[in-house]
Order: C-alpha cells, then sequence, then structure tokens
C-alpha cells in the first residue's frame, strides 16, 4: 500500500555531509560592530544580545551564513555552537539567500479560510519561484509559506521583507504590490 | 529613526453601541487614527498616565490589591488572575534585595489572534503606562517587551512611543520625583510560536534557543537573567491603567462575576466582518459571530467555531450560544484561550482544516519533548494519508490513541494545543473523516485549504 508522506518543511535539516551556504562577506562592518557592542551591555546579560545580533547579521551579509554566525559569537565573545543553535531555532534568520522581495505568504487556518492556498500558487506563478527554493534568476524574488503573520482578521496577508503587511490580498492586489516592489516603494531585503 | 508606517490598515474595530456603558471602550481607544499613538494625543484624549500618576501616589501593596480587587485574569490564554501573580512576586527584605523584571508577552502568533497588534499599532502608550504600574507595583528594575519580529514596524513606533515617555520623565530615573528608577527595553523575537510560553519567552529574551524551561522553579522564583520575574500579555498589562482609573471594584461590576471587565475577540474565518470587538466578557458567541461580525460571509450555514485562538478544541452548532468567558467555555470542553473565534463554513472540509492545525503544531514543536515533537509529525502523516485518499478506518482509532500519549505530558502547554482541535475535530465531524476514508475526497465542497505547491 502505498502512504503519501507530507511535503518536507522549508527548512529541512541538512543531509550528511551537506554545508549550508556560504555567504561573501566574512566580516561585519565597523558600524555593526558597534551597534552589537552596544546591545552587549543594553540587556543584563550579554548573551541576550545573540538574537538582535543575528538580526543585525542577517542585514548586513543577506542571509545569516556559517560565516555571519562566526562573525557574530566573535563579536560578542560567546561559543559559536551556541550561536549555530540559535540561528537555526528561528525561523526568520534565512539560512539560504533570498531575493531582494521576500514575499511570505500566510497559509495559516485564518487566511486558508480565505484563499491563502490558492494566493500562494499564485504568487509562485507570477514570480517563478516556489517557496524554499532560493530567489528567482534575476534574484528580485523569493517566496515563502509563513504560519500566522497575526493578520487573521484581514487575510489572505502578505508580508514583504520586514515591514510592511498587506492584507485583503486577492489577484489584483498581489499584481499592485508586485509593482510598488519593482517601483522601489518597499525597502529591499538588505538594506 | 526610521518611518513610522503610514498605511491606513483595513481592520473593523468598531460596531454600533461600541463606546456606551454597554460595550465600553478601554482598550481599543482611536483604533484606527494613525495618529492616535504618540503621547500628547493620548494624554490629551485618553486620560493618558492619569492613572500612573495616582498609582505613584499609592503604596505598592496597594495597586496589587486594587488589580485582585478588578479580578482581571490573564488575557494571553490561560486565564490566570494577573492580581495574584503580581503578588507572587518576591519581596525585599533586610537580609535581601531582589532584582526583579516584568516582562510583556508581545509575541502574537496563535492562529486566529489579532489583538495584541492592534494595541501596539494604535494605544502603545496605554501598554508602556500599564508596564510602569506594573513595574511599580512590584518594584520592578527592569521591563522587558518581547514583540514577535514580523512585527518590525511596530518594534520601531513601540521604542519611539518609549521615547517619548522617557522625554516626559514618565521613564527613566527618579520617576516624577518618587525616586523609582525603570526603564522598558524592547526585544525582538526571530519566528518562533513556542516563544509565546512564558517561559520559552524568557529563554529566547536571554538570547537562547526558545525551549520551554521546567517549572518550577517559576518564573517569580526564577524568571529572566535567574531572577524574580512576572511575564504579563499586552492585553492585560494595556487594560491596567483604565483599572485603576475606574476603580478595581468599578472594573470588576463589567463581564460576570468570577471573569471581569472587558477583552478584544478577534472574528476571522467565513464571516461578512471579520475584525477586532472589544467586549465584556460573558458576551454570548452567537452574538458576536452573527451580529457584530455579520454572519457567513459564503451565504453556507457556520458549521464549526475554534472559540479561543487555534489551540482551542472546535465547538460546533450545539455550543454556538456560549459565553465567552474562560468558566463556561471551560465547562463546554473548549478553552477561552486568546479570545480569537475563528469560523468555518459548512463547505469546510474538517480533514484538511485539521491538518492544517496539525501541520501547524508540527512545524512550530521545539522539539524538546518527544511526545509532543513526535506525535504532532505522526498526527501529520496520519491525517496526510487521509487527506490523500490512503486512509483506512483504524486510522481513526490511530490519532483518537495518539492524543491521550502527547496531552499533559510535556514541558509545555504546546502539545496540549495540538491535541484540542485533534480530538474535538475527530469527536464531532467523524463522519467527514470517514467519508474521506470510504469515498477518497472530501465531504464537504469547498475550496482548498491546502496549496499543491510542495515544500512547506
Amino acid at each position: 500500500m502505498n502512504h503519501p508522506l507530507p511535503p518536507e518543511t522549508s527548512n529541512e535539516p541538512l543531509a550528511p555531509g551537506q554545508r549550508l551556504p556560504e555567504s561573501e562577506r566574512k566580516e561585519f562592518s565597523p558600524e555593526a560592530l558597534a551597534e552589537i557592542q552596544a546591545l552587549m551591555v543594553k540587556f543584563p546579560d550579554k548573551l541576550a544580545a545573540t538574537l538582535p545580533a543575528l538580526h543585525i547579521a542577517q542585514r548586513e551579509f543577506g542571509f545569516v551564513s556559517l560565516s555571519a554566525m562566526k562573525a557574530v559569537a566573535k563579536a560578542i565573545g560567546i561559543p559559536e555552537g551556541h550561536v549555530f543553535g540559535v540561528a537555526t531555532f528561528y525561523t526568520m534568520y534565512q539560512k539560504a539567500p533570498v531575493g531582494q522581495f521576500h514575499l511570505q505568504v500566510c497559509t495559516n487556518i485564518s487566511c486558508a479560510l480565505r484563499g491563502a492556498a490558492q494566493l500562494l500558487e499564485k504568487v509562485c506563478e507570477k514570480t517563478g519561484v516556489k517557496p524554499g527554493q532560493g530567489p528567482s534568476a534575476d534574484g528580485m524574488w523569493s517566496v515563502e509559506e509563513v504560519e500566522c503573520l497575526a493578520g487573521c482578521g484581514s487575510g489572505p496577508c502578505v508580508q514583504v521583507n520586514h515591514d510592511v503587511y498587506d492584507e485583503f490580498v486577492d489577484e489584483k492586489k498581489l499584481i499592485e504590490v508586485m509593482e510598488a516592489c519593482k517601483r522601489g516603494d518597499y525597502r529591499p531585503w538588505a538594506h | 529613526m526610521a518611518a513610522i508606517r503610514t498605511k491606513p490598515d483595513p481592520q473593523i474595530y468598531t460596531f454600533p453601541g461600541f463606546g456606551t456603558d454597554k460595550y465600553p471602550n478601554l482598550m481599543l481607544r482611536g483604533a484606527g487614527d494613525l495618529d492616535n499613538w504618540h503621547l500628547k494625543v493620548y494624554e490629551q484624549k485618553h486620560e493618558g498616565y492619569v492613572a500612573l500618576k495616582a498609582a505613584l501616589k499609592m503604596e505598592p501593596v496597594a495597586v496589587v490589591e486594587e488589580m485582585k480587587t478588578s479580578g482581571i485574569r490573564g488575557r494571553g490564554g490561560a486565564g490566570f488572575p494577573c492580581g495574584l501573580k503580581w503578588s507572587f512576586m518576591p519581596k525585599d527584605t533586610p537580609e535581601r534585595k531582589f532584582t526583579r523584571y516584568l516582562v510583556c508577552n508581545g509575541d502574537e502568533g496563535e492562529p486566529g489572534t489579532f489583538k495584541d497588534r492592534a494595541i501596539l499599532e494604535y494605544n502603545p502608550h496605554q501598554l508602556i503606562e500599564g508596564m510602569i504600574i506594573g513595574g511599580w507595583a512590584m518594584q520592578c528594575k527592569l521591563g522587558f517587551v518581547y514583540i514577535r519580529g514580523e512585527f518590525l514596524w511596530l518594534i520601531e513606533k513601540l521604542e519611539a512611543a518609549i521615547q517619548q515617555a522617557r522625554d516626559a520623565g514618565y521613564l527613566g530615573k527618579n520617576i516624577l520625583g518618587t525616586g523609582w528608577d525603570y526603564d522598558i527595553l524592547v526585544y525582538r523575537g526571530a519566528g518562533a510560536y513556542i516563544c509565546g510560553e512564558e517561559t520559552a519567552l524568557l529563554n529566547s529574551l536571554e538570547g537562547r534557543r526558545g525551549e520551554p524551561r521546567v517549572k518550577p522553579p517559576f518564573p517569580a522564583a526564577k524568571g529572566a537573567f535567574g531572577q524574580p520575574t512576572t511575564v504579563n500579555n499586552v492585553e492585560t498589562l494595556a487594560a491596567v491603567p483604565p483599572i485603576l482609573r475606574m476603580g478595581g471594584a468599578e472594573y470588576a461590576k463589567l463581564g460576570t462575576p468570577k471573569n471581569t471587565g472587558t477583552r478584544i475577540f478577534g472574528v476571522s474565518g467565513h464571516v461578512k466582518r471579520p475584525g477586532l470587538f472589544e467586549l465584556p466578557l460573558g458576551t454570548p458567541m452567537d452574538f458576536v459571530v452573527n451580529e457584530l461580525a455579520g454572519g457567513s460571509s459564503t451565504g453556507k450555514k457556520i458549521k464549526a467555531i475554534i472559540p479561543g485562538g487555534a489551540s482551542a478544541p472546535m465547538f460546533d452548532e450545539k455550543d454556538f450560544d456560549c459565553p465567552l468567558d474562560f468558566d463556561t467555555v471551560k465547562a463546554r470542553g473548549s478553552m477561552a484561550g486568546s479570545g480569537g473565534l475563528i469560523c468555518m463554513d459548512e463547505d469546510t472540509c474538517m480533514v484538511q482544516a485539521t491538518l492544517r492545525l496539525i501541520r501547524f503544531y508540527a512545524h512550530e514543536s521545539c522539539g524538546q519533548c518527544t511526545p509532543c515533537r513526535e506525535g504532532c509529525n505522526w498526527m501529520e502523516m496520519v491525517l496526510y494519508r487521509i487527506e490523500h485518499g490512503e486512509g483506512r478506518m483504524e486510522d481513526l482509532d490511530l490519532l483518537a490513541s495518539l492524543t491521550p500519549r502527547i496531552g499533559l505530558r510535556t514541558l509545555c502547554p504546546l502539545g496540549d494545543a495540538a491535541c484540542g482541535p485533534m480530538d474535538s475535530a475527530l469527536q464531532k465531524f467523524r463522519h467527514e473523516f470517514e467519508h474521506h476514508i470510504t469515498h477518497k475526497t472530501c465531504y464537504a465542497q469547498g475550496s482548498r485549504l491546502l496549496t499543491a505547491v510542495g515544500a512547506h
């Protein structure tokens, strides 16, 4: 008898011998280092700077590569293993490159009841990329299927990069959002 | 400073009669108005920081007593009495001085819940005022607001609001001449539902993986950075200023005797007017769904409602009259949770809906406890098999046998949360699962809830 298996999650574990993608950049800029220094004294314990420092690393490096994790560990003075553990635990740290505009579509129950599944398919069709498959050839788009974005009352809900949510997204709205990205109305991924 | 979002959001926050004595507006004042977050607007229009000035003239213990009198129960999900929680914090003795912290849980990630977001967007100062009063009542040194990473624009806004409060002397050294120093720090999460659990949140706040801790020690004994800590939801803390303004006894008159006050209910799913409605506890569910949210948007009857965010067991038609308070909802076999009502119409395939919910828990399980990590994945796989027409009748017994092996066998309530929808769907909509197995297709003919594009 055939036992179909659910599709793998986008952050599936690495296969034996497989390594995380590497970034070109290896070191933090002096400004970022100063920012991390400030974070280390902001909280009662310097370890607390790990999460915000990884956010900074993502901004600087484009994604959280192994070099980015090592740079964070070095800047704060904590074990690399700790940073790796934290970076791989949280889904917002992208462990592989993403496009200039990272479209995150919520497909959880409230959005799904209002057509999020069909919207995600539309997004894939329009951008030519599938969730978890890296950026499009021109580096413009990447797509991720995410869990609840807390926009349940106004779903389906799409988040572009870090800041602005777009709500009640249908095909027409999606085209508007993508046009706005091309015009530069949204902050690009690594700003 | 980054620009503050000026984009209007399409959410509904009000209904006819909102703001009257029957339906007082305590939490959503000025919601929808994008300028409402400024300190001067809060002070001029919404009696801002009046409660703080009064609280600072009171003894800290008296503030805790006032909270106990109000009877407010935590709005995060568990419904624990807030005043009691505050009184658990250890007091300074001549031999031992404590460093106490107050943590605000703004990791709103429960599917169906979107209330904290509205408070952070339109009334951040009400939350800040609540946190200062809470800090005074428990004599804390620092307050932390942990906000989910996706809310970057709200974090920028809250930081700006906190700076306004600092400039006005409500935060910092020697607050309003009391000699008490206190500040609030904002911490950005990074996308983990589990960090909404209080001890996981504390781990995350310390810069660790968001894995729940073993309790005891409870946070009041050993919380953030090893110090006594109280964790409260955004909505609970934002309710503090109105409670002190009107007095605990007056607040206790709202709602029902054991479930006092108002809370924000979020209605989503198949309704005409999805939105946030602030109502006294004990308001009947069918009134909220049919009168305020306009009833079904599809023309089909609503067949199931999840009454308290995705983790709550579903209700079918016979429980639609349930008053929305912690005790009654619990007595009827569900939980009031975070106040998110998810409505599903007759055409919704319950197998798909359950699979979507269980997939969420399988994805968000932190992996620490075996019953939850393995159990949620197995439930997902069995449901997936049923959904894809390969199910067998004994799969239903298999699913039913899995939930008692997950529930109450884990460190945190995420495992129990996954069992709620599974058990209730199987119990109330068993015929749909059976139909799926025998006919290899959905019983309901609505549109798909699951995507066809691979990797999730």
